[in-house]
């Protein structure tokens, strides 16, 4: 078994898919804290759906169908980044450009006719078909973004965490805010060719729903996103390695469900108690004060 | 800077014959006052009176066509360190994972841009905005696990720690029990007399405030009116200000206003 595992690593294209597997881990461990803390996730499914729209009308024009998702996904998400504040009817105008995406795209697809292998891993990925140059472009690529969202860090978590103070601040809002959807565009862009498009969301939400049931620190919880994104590709990429055919994006999403799944049931739900004992309870405190020395955990007590 | 501008350098918020305009609509004119250091200054009048509006004037968010409003001297501009800002509305996701101390370091340094190192200094900081506001216990709490009597003192905190000479707080009392409302009321008048700190606090109702304000800003009608407690909220004020026969009845030691909306 530990022989056919390191065999398996001796491969070029496995070490290929592994390295790109990493640096679409970081990039997405970044951008999906604040996917998620912005109440955007929405966006990080839709995005890659209409980036299939733009592989499938790059490959009907005979282009190379990477310039199309990457084209098709910053546009979309320039777009989004400008509509409207109200997640609610955000998320409506997301869900209906999204659609006309994927319709748009089974159109193109209709038309070639030909041979739909290429788009066909757009939608589910080709982990296994990366060469070292994809490798360095991923790499680059990802660390522009990871740097980008860094340096931009605190006043994001502000934009999108606390909008109106931040605004009234003095933080640049729209800028930000469009800065981080063309980021977001580049991590699914990058995402969607190793995972594919269907199921970017493995990768982006995945790690960091998990990690921020873990811990509150945002550093933290990136950090920790990084490390499961990075173990939930060398696992699905390993076992699909041994298992002969079955698709490396199948194993990736499963195994993001199966650590995703006991954790969301079994940690820190409402009503459960954390790791420290704590319950989540809705109970109005009774003085409307808290004295030092009453700890959160006396709270209940108190109710 | 004239002459008038360098010598009003310490008045938190002076105004002359203002008049904003959104759209079509005069929300406000011939709005001329200024309120000193460490004023405590609730704000009142109906909805769409102009309440937010004119605390978003102060923040350089709302254009005034006419007139002169100087904050601390100068021109409002987005951004000015020396306001210190709680907005009416929030979106505090439960499912977001910061932390109480997190939102109060936005206040702090949220607007800064590059990366940056937890320190020592900075934790100090925080804690002590938390210790000033009794928000310690619940500092590493996720911020939508809290009550709102929480969120609003963490919001004080939050703009405390950008050490402001001027506050404007948009009815930090809304959807508040009375026991909580109390405290707040009790810990930002405590926080107008140790820190010399001007404040004005928009909220429906002025008898939980009574005991600590100094002043009352009653906007109603385009207009405004600006005084003690027992010389604004009077029938003679307040029917001239909405145009309209007013009656205040006094009972327990509370106003009621009665014939409009408040």
């Amino acid at each position: 078994m530990l022989h056919s595992i390191i065999a398996l690593y001796h491969f070029q294209f496995i070490q290929n898919a592994l390295l790109s597997g990493i640096f679409i881990a970081l990039g997405s461990a970044v951008v999906g804290y604040f996917l998620i803390g912005g109440g955007y996730t929405f966006a990080g499914h839709a995005l890659p759906n209409i980036g299939f729209a733009g592989a499938a009308g790059a490959v009907l024009l005979g282009i190379k169908p990477v310039y199309g998702l990457f084209a098709m996904t910053i546009l979309a998400s320039a777009a989004m980044s400008g509509g409207g504040r109200e997640v609610r009817e955000r998320d409506v105008s997301i869900g209906v450009v999204m659609s006309f995406g994927l319709g748009l795209g089974l159109m193109f697809l209709s038309l070639y006719g030909g041979y739909a292998e290429r788009v066909y891993s757009i939608l589910f990925g080709t982990v296994l078909g990366i060469t070292r140059n994809d490798v360095m472009f991923t790499a680059f690529m990802s660390l522009v973004s990871v740097c980008l969202m860094l340096f931009m860090f605190r006043p994001l978590l502000f934009v999108l965490f606390d909008p109106f103070v931040a605004e009234a601040k003095g933080v640049p809002v729209r800028l930000l805010t469009m800065l981080f959807f063309v980021v977001l565009a580049v991590t699914v862009s990058l995402a969607v060719q190793v995972v594919g498009s269907l199921l970017v969301f493995t990768m982006l939400v995945g790690p960091g729903a998990t990690a921020s049931r873990f811990t509150r620190k945002p550093h933290v919880a990136i950090a920790l996103a990084a490390l499961l994104g990075i173990a939930y590709m060398f696992t699905g990429v390993t076992l699909a390695g041994l298992s002969g055919n079955w698709p490396v994006s199948f194993f990736i999403a499963s195994v993001s469900f199966l650590v995703y799944m006991p954790v969301r049931i079994f940690y820190r739900g409402k009503g459960k108690p954390d790791r420290f004992g704590r319950r989540v309870v809705e109970c109005p405190i009774r003085d409307g004060f808290l004295r030092s020395g009453d700890k959160l955990k006396n709270r209940q007590a108190q109710c | 800077m004239s002459f008038e501008a360098a010598s009003l350098e310490r008045v938190p918020v002076f105004l002359r014959d203002v008049r904003i305009r959104l759209g079509s609509r005069v929300i406000q004119d011939e709005m001329s006052f200024r309120i000193e250091d460490g004023e405590f200054i609730a704000v009142l009048g109906p909805n769409g009176a102009g309440k937010t509006t004119f605390l978003k004037l102060l923040l350089g968010q709302v254009p005034y066509e006419a007139g002169e409003v100087l904050v601390f001297g100068a021109r409002p501009r987005r951004g000015n360190p020396k306001i210190g800002y709680s907005p009416q509305f929030r979106t505090l996701d439960a499912n977001f994972a910061v932390r109480a101390r997190d939102l109060v370091g936005f206040g702090l340094d949220g607007h800064r841009f590059g990366f940056a190192f937890p320190s020592r200094k900075r934790g100090k900081l925080i804690d002590q905005a938390l210790e000033e506001v009794r928000a310690t216990e619940y500092a590493e709490a996720a911020v939508g696990e809290l009550s709102g009597g929480e969120r609003q003192r963490l919001s004080l905190a939050q703009v405390l720690i950008g050490n402001p000479g001027l506050v404007l707080l948009d009815e930090p009392l809304a959807n508040l029990d009375i026991a909580s409302a109390q405290e707040i009321i009790s810990l930002v008048a405590r926080l107008c007399v140790s820190r010399k700190v001007a404040v004005m606090l928009v909220t429906h109702d002025v008898n939980p405030l009574l005991p600590h304000i100094d002043r009352v800003l009653f906007m109603a009608n385009g207009r405004s009116a600006i005084g003690r407690p027992e010389t604004v909220i009077t029938r003679e004020t307040l029917s001239s200000l909405y145009n309209h026969p007013v009656d205040v009845v006094e009972a327990g030691g509370k106003k009621f206003v009665l014939g409009v909306e408040i």
